[in-house]
């Protein structure tokens, strides 16, 4: 059995967070019981699209009068790009398949790519949602034939007479084997082995028979007439890949701070036949998944963050320019990663700006910026004042809406000396906790909106 | 007495007893004697056509491949009898004449990427063009050199990756005021005020709390230093204006940051592109000017040196709709007031000899010119910050 700590944890870890009506309701099963209940929620795969009819009918042309419309294609692809960033959002807010999406998160910062082409965007996310669980293998050859990889690391301009060696080097530094576990000479015969991907209109893959290399290749000490495919399987035969995937997704969901040992283990489970969700539920079983020294010891990502803020308290944006312009300023816009590498994530998150923006971000989203300082036994005169003078000056510029009746009924049974066990999962800082007691108990909300506004909140 | 405290009372303790007074005045005379050197970047985003910027209007080659686009002679501001700048930048031809501009030419690096996002990411983190990094050639230098947040300052509302280290950020603010009263609610106050920095970097947790201290010091700071000064001189209406504003007003009030950063974007110019340059060229160089004479106003200038970069330049040849295509080297200015070589620093490119898609072969790498700024100007081991060793250039 786990403790509610721990159920905790593991919701923050699988998901954002979890609310105590949730919580309750299932801390009386067995710990496999629960992981069981992850995967079997998140078998399901369920694309997420946007309406792309006026799209499809631009791309649906011939070649010669496709030209004509990559203009407009593009300007189109630039809207409908931000309407998949709020559906992605909307999505990670109570999702049915609450591990597969943030494995899906995970993935994208992995397989980093970005398009121009909304069609081949879309796709290549809905890619990365049906393999984010499945088998590694399949996933790195689904992606190696991705339009949008293919164009993004220049797998498209690979040709016999020329080759282009971006992919073949980011596939095994970024994607399968970390940096200095490989040689140029690998790079440069790989590069040969990729020659003539390419994708039509619609975004399919194409094999360009004429422009790939159909000769004999060295690679990691073979040598053969080898394909991509053959690429990707020699590249997994090396345990090291099997290491590497393992460390990310250690960083991900166990700690920032690498154990040696657990990510050997993860490896010897993983190297047998890349099965991502036998390594997962390895993760989620293991004791040391539970340790305390895991527990809450992770910065949140701004999308985390920002989703575990919401899933507390639902929240919606009139406009959703400010969702967009909050991800960027919190310096993680979804769909728009700085480069291949992806976000550095951890401490890299915090600068001077970020860390106030953070800090004040759920008072801001939840509160009219507004955090009580009454103190015990005084009533709080100044909140109905201050938030409508907010409301008043900002409010048309930042306009939310949000749900504190689903709050409350959530936070029903829960007394409000004990809400911060169910909004913070790291201690909290002596001299904060000194300064929380000190603190007027005005509301259940104006609670929560104090203990979302502690450094401790930005810990998962 | 925890940590804070007793490191207070201790600097306080020396300074009253242990160090003569004269040696402290001494200290503060011989540091503003040798001068504070900053930097400024400027940015301008989007791939600035530099064929139509800095002009060789006596090669017929460039009037054939931009028949429409091209600037013809006697709209040109002539520097030489050979180079001409763009109409648009009149300010500039006085600060060449003052001898505070220098014009590198031509300046890339090997197998040029023509992707803004990428090129603009290699130009920002100073790697090879098939290498990639999380960490900005500026955030290095700040995780080598830099002492607080605020060393390193960007006129925008979020940072660069340019700005970003590997354990360090540079501070992005746009407005010095604003920033501070987000940092200042009572109720961060009131957390913060307990606190002890003792092992507070540790762990995440603790990594927090310190990031919160110090941000709101660092806000606390940019705003108190530079309320005191406001600038005499009028800036152009513009975003850009502003932002060069700002950044004179930290500047001329003291502010303890070496490095500036600001961009101006819009420059890709694929169609009718004539309209589009000229507008933002003239924003940019009348903007400068302004900056410039504010700065010398207060003393400024002889520490400062702003360089202007863009991602790359444009195809030499115009395109059907009177503009150019992504291209690859471009020009770089450098402005100030020790320049060692001024005006043209070397050749214009020859357009004789293109690459295969008919783009500017590069002939100085633009970390070369990085290097020469860390080592010769903020006076550090360029090494360290760019992990690799360039030539030094003559220009200052």
């Amino acid at each position: 059995m786990l403790s509610i700590k721990h159920i905790q944890h593991l919701y923050w870890r699988v998901g954002f967070g979890i609310l105590p009506k949730q919580l309750h309701e299932i801390s009386n099963k067995k710990k496999e019981q629960l992981v069981d209940d992850l995967f079997k929620t998140s078998k399901k795969i369920t694309p997420l699209k946007v309406e792309t009819q006026e799209l499809e009918t631009l791309m649906n042309i011939s070649y010669e009068k496709i030209k004509e419309n990559i203009k407009k294609i593009q300007v189109i692809s630039r809207e409908k790009t931000k309407e998949l960033n709020t559906a992605w959002i909307d999505r990670l807010t109570n999702p049915e398949e609450l591990l597969r999406e943030k494995m899906t998160l995970f993935w994208a910062n992995h397989f980093v790519c970005e398009d121009n082409n909304f069609i081949f965007t879309q796709n290549f996310h809905n890619t990365l949602r049906k393999h984010a669980i499945g088998n590694f293998k399949e996933f790195v050859v689904a992606i190696s034939k991705e339009a949008a990889m293919t164009k993004y690391l220049n797998t498209k301009q690979n040709r016999k007479q020329k080759p282009n060696e971006n992919f073949a080097r980011e596939l095994m530094e970024l994607f399968t084997l970390g940096v200095g576990h490989y040689t140029e000479d690998d790079i440069k015969e790989s590069a040969r082995a990729f020659t003539g991907y390419s994708h039509n209109f619609q975004g399919e893959f194409v094999f360009r028979q004429r422009q790939h290399d159909d000769e004999s290749k060295a690679f990691f000490g073979k040598t053969g007439n080898f394909k991509g495919d053959d690429i990707i399987d020699i590249i997994l035969e090396n345990k090291q890949c099997a290491t590497y995937i393992c460390g990310k997704i250690y960083r991900y969901f166990v700690n920032d701070t690498l154990n040696e040992q657990h990510v050997n283990t993860m490896a010897n489970v993983f190297y047998k036949d890349y099965n991502i969700e036998t390594l997962l539920r390895y993760v989620f079983l293991s004791d040391w998944f539970y340790d305390e020294k895991n527990i809450g010891s992770k910065i949140k990502s701004p999308i985390e963050l920002l989703v575990g803020i919401r899933t507390m308290v639902p929240l919606e944006f009139k406009n959703t320019k400010q969702l967009l312009y909050l991800q960027k300023v919190l310096g993680q816009t979804l769909l728009d990663p700085p480069n291949v590498a992806g976000w550095k994530g951890g401490r890299n998150w915090i600068d001077s700006n970020t860390i106030v923006l953070r800090l004040k971000l759920p008072s801001l989203l939840l509160n009219s910026a507004y955090i009580s300082k009454a103190i015990n036994g005084e009533t709080d005169m100044a909140i109905d004042a201050k938030k409508a003078a907010f409301k008043k000056q900002i409010g048309k510029r930042f306009n939310t809406s949000t749900n504190w009746d689903y709050f409350n009924t959530n936070f029903k049974n829960i007394d409000i000396h004990d809400i911060q066990d169910y909004l913070l999962l790291s201690q909290i800082n002596d001299n904060t906790k000194d300064y929380l007691k000190s603190l007027s108990k005005v509301s259940k909300q104006e609670y929560c909106v104090q203990l979302m506004s502690i450094p401790e909140y930005q810990m998962c | 007495m925890n940590r804070r405290h007793f490191l207070k009372n201790s600097t306080l303790a020396s300074s009253l007893f242990f160090v003569p007074s004269f040696v402290k005045a001494f200290e503060q005379v011989a540091s503003s004697a040798l001068g504070y050197k900053r930097l400024v970047i400027i940015q301008l985003s989007g791939g600035n056509d530099g064929l139509n910027t800095v002009i060789p209007f006596q090669n017929d080659l460039y009037y054939k491949e931009r028949p429409t686009l091209g600037i013809s002679k006697n709209e040109i501001i002539q520097l030489n009898d050979e180079v001409g700048l763009h109409t648009s930048l009149t300010p500039l031809k006085r600060l060449y004449d003052n001898g505070n501009l220098t014009i590198i030419n031509n300046v890339g690096y090997p197998n040029p990427n023509r992707s803004h996002f990428r090129s603009m990411d290699i130009w920002q983190t100073a790697t090879d063009s098939n290498k990639y990094s999380q960490s900005g050639w500026l955030g290095r230098y700040l995780d080598h050199y830099g002492k607080e947040p605020y060393s390193a300052i960007e006129i925008d509302e979020s940072l660069s990756l340019a700005m970003k280290g590997e354990t360090m950020n540079a501070i992005a603010t746009q407005d010095a005021r604003v920033l501070y009263n987000l940092s200042k609610d009572p109720y961060f106050d009131n957390i913060l005020k307990h606190q002890n920095d003792m092992h507070l970097s540790e762990h995440n947790l603790g990594y927090l709390y310190k990031s919160m201290i110090e941000a709101e010091s660092s806000a606390k700071y940019i705003y108190e230093t530079s309320k005191t000064v406001s600038s005499n001189r009028e800036y152009p209406n513009n975003k850009f204006g502003k932002q060069l504003k700002t950044m004179a007003q930290f500047i001329n009030s003291g502010l303890e940051t070496k490095v500036f950063y600001s961009s101006l974007g819009g420059f890709d110019t694929h169609v009718n592109q004539l309209g589009v340059q000229n507008r933002l060229l003239g924003i940019y160089a009348y903007g400068i000017e302004v900056f410039v004479q504010d700065l010398k106003e207060n003393n400024t200038f002889k520490d400062t040196l702003i360089l202007t970069f863009s991602e790359f330049g444009r195809r030499v040849k115009q395109n059907a709709n009177v503009g150019t295509d992504h291209g690859t080297a471009n020009n770089v200015f450098i402005i100030g007031d020790q320049l060692k070589k001024q005006g043209l620093y070397n050749n214009m490119a020859n357009l004789n000899d293109l690459d295969e898609n008919g783009d500017l072969k590069f002939e100085i790498d633009f970390r070369t010119i990085y290097a020469t700024v860390l080592n010769k100007w903020l006076d550090v081991n360029a090494f360290k910050v760019l992990n690799q060793s360039f030539n030094q250039l003559e220009f200052i």
